[in-house]
């Protein structure tokens, strides 16, 4: 039974696309809501909860996640108190994590720590059980997101708004920043914490220039993150490239080839023919309408 | 002026104020929003204004004093602007089904309420400042709201498009009946619009009727110079205006919003 899964190979495939169906729509609301250093400045946090996970003996995953948690709260309450302009908030932080974060691996006793893996990525690596847990996570987070949608996609557009209508926009955000670091602590056996954020949001910007809804742009973004975990790995083998890496540029590849195309398509249809005089309505026809009393 | 002012208030702020970082924003402010009539809010910028209009919403707490709305009021939100990136795309008919579903017909309706019903299908990036505002307001109708709060609906808007813009707000009041707080650093050009008038700078001025407020020397002494400069700039006489998608539209001049009511 499941003799297809002793592949290494399937397995990959089967994790990177596990990951990069959650990463799609998430990564679309990292772009819409300009987080994307954000989402860095937490995914470098996530060295810190390997080497938690290491020293309290609990489970690799659940150290990344209560790590890159209380990181992303720690961010926001920082951002509150409007010291420092965001982005320097952010540069220090994210770079701290990182720094911290090695360090303490490096001081942890003599395990065998794969850095690099943690770094860029295993994705060659993932077990049965990997793909139990990315499988599982990924049904939570798609599940807690479609129940979320309409709110958080209107306190992404105005926070104001969206609270003047009912809505809990705190409790809105702080599931954001959940479903953010579940994804980052998954997408790290498969990218690697140094190119997570790329997953996020190379797939979602890809995927703007053919999307006319925030539904459609979730959607193509998922589908982009799918084709480039396949392309990527696939070059991998061919060319004996480093996977993680290797999907980020697949990614980008896809990037190209939508905005070059979006770009044609744009021109072409700026040569269609104005409207004619006949088609703009007339003057009596609106008054009756009652646009002009 | 329509008749049914309903007297009871929907909304009312009791000795409010706000204070935020040692800095007083509002100092003592009592008003109220009453069904059916159009209270416009006015004062120089930084008096306040939005900080009390996020106060009546709920979203601030005022620090002493209180809110008190009707029980089960609902109040739709009209903002000064919203930023929508364009890489959120985002069209007309999507931004109104934001906070809560509408069928279609339902949201080309309250499009047609507020004269462009041909934007449904458009980017909302795309939107000229007009065009936005009357997006938003048919937002806020799609709640079937009893109070309407506008934001500086004008801030955006060309002064021939004003005009438009304030006679569709008294228009919506006349048939909805809905109370409406208007907030405008221009009295002359609402003041046709206008059943109430409260002038603020941080604390409430003066209040009363437009007439009266503009020529009470609290207001005079705060935002007189504007008057002028708005019957200075503002002489010219058309003989049609525009419709929102840009139409020329036949009228008799430009006449006062209150032939409207």
């Amino acid at each position: 039974m499941n003799d297809w899964l002793d592949d290494f190979l399937v397995r990959a495939h089967l994790g990177g696309i596990g990951v990069a169906v959650a990463a799609g729509p998430l990564g679309c609301f990292v772009v819409w809501r300009r987080m994307a250093y954000f989402g860095d400045a937490v995914a470098h946090s996530a060295l810190l909860g390997v080497a938690m996970g290491i020293l309290l003996e609990i489970d690799m995953i659940a150290g990344i996640v209560i790590t890159c948690l209380a990181f992303a709260l720690l961010i926001g309450l920082l951002q509150e108190q409007r010291t420092l302009a965001a982005d320097t908030l952010l540069g220090i932080l994210s770079h701290s994590a990182l720094a911290l974060g090695l360090i303490a691996l490096t001081l942890l006793p003599p395990i065998r720590v794969d850095l690099m893996g943690y770094l860029f990525g295993d994705i060659l690596a993932v077990s049965r059980g990997d793909l139990l847990g990315v499988y599982g996570v990924t049904a939570g987070v798609l599940t807690a997101l479609w129940w979320l949608w309409r709110p958080l996609l209107a306190v992404t557009v105005s926070e104001d708004l969206a609270r003047a209508s009912g809505i809990q926009a705190r409790s809105v955000r702080f599931g954001f920043t959940v479903m953010l670091a579940l994804v980052i602590a998954l997408a790290m056996k498969v990218i690697g914490i140094l190119l997570i954020t790329a997953l996020l949001i190379i797939p979602a910007a890809a995927a703007r220039r053919l999307a006319s809804t925030p539904e459609q742009m979730a959607g193509l973004a998922a589908m982009a993150g799918t084709v480039a975990v396949i392309v990527g790995i696939q070059a991998s083998l061919r060319w004996d490239t480093p996977t993680g890496p290797s999907i980020v540029v697949a990614a980008l590849g896809l990037f190209i080839v939508v905005q070059t195309v979006g770009a044609m398509g744009a021109i072409a249809s700026r040569w269609r023919p104005a409207p004619s005089p006949s088609q703009r309505g007339n003057i009596k026809e609106r008054r009756q309408r009652g646009e002009g009393q | 002026m329509p008749a049914d002012h309903d007297d009871a208030p929907l909304l009312t702020l009791r000795n409010a104020s706000f204070v935020t970082g040692g800095r007083t924003i509002l100092h003592n402010i009592d008003m109220a929003v009453h069904g059916g009539r159009i209270t416009t809010l006015i004062g120089p910028n930084g008096a306040g204004k939005t900080t009390l209009a996020r106060m009546l919403l709920g979203l601030i707490k005022p620090t002493t004093g209180r809110v008190w709305q009707r029980p089960g009021l609902s109040i739709g939100y009209v903002p000064q602007r919203i930023a929508v990136d364009p890489v959120l795309p985002l069209t007309v008919g999507r931004l109104l089904s934001l906070t809560a579903r509408h069928l279609d017909d339902k949201a080309t309706m309250v499009l047609e309420e507020v004269g462009v019903p041909h934007l449904f299908g458009r980017p909302v990036h795309g939107l000229s400042g007009g065009e936005m505002q009357r997006v938003l307001l048919a937002r806020a109708l799609l709640g079937n709201p009893s109070v309407l709060v506008l934001d500086e609906p004008t801030q955006n808007v060309d002064p021939a498009g004003q005009i438009d813009l304030y006679r569709l707000i008294v228009t919506i009041r006349d048939r909805r009946r809905c109370g409406v707080l208007l907030i405008s650093h221009d009295l002359h050009i609402v003041m046709a619009a206008t059943d109430w008038v409260i002038c603020l700078n941080r604390h409430v001025c003066c209040c009363g009727q437009p007439e009266d407020v503009s020529r009470h020397p609290d207001y005079l002494h705060l935002l007189g110079h504007r008057d002028a400069e708005v019957l200075a700039i503002y002489p010219h006489r058309h003989d049609h205006r525009h419709a929102p998608s840009g139409e020329p539209v036949p009228d008799g001049g430009t006449d006062t919003m209150a032939n409207n009511g």
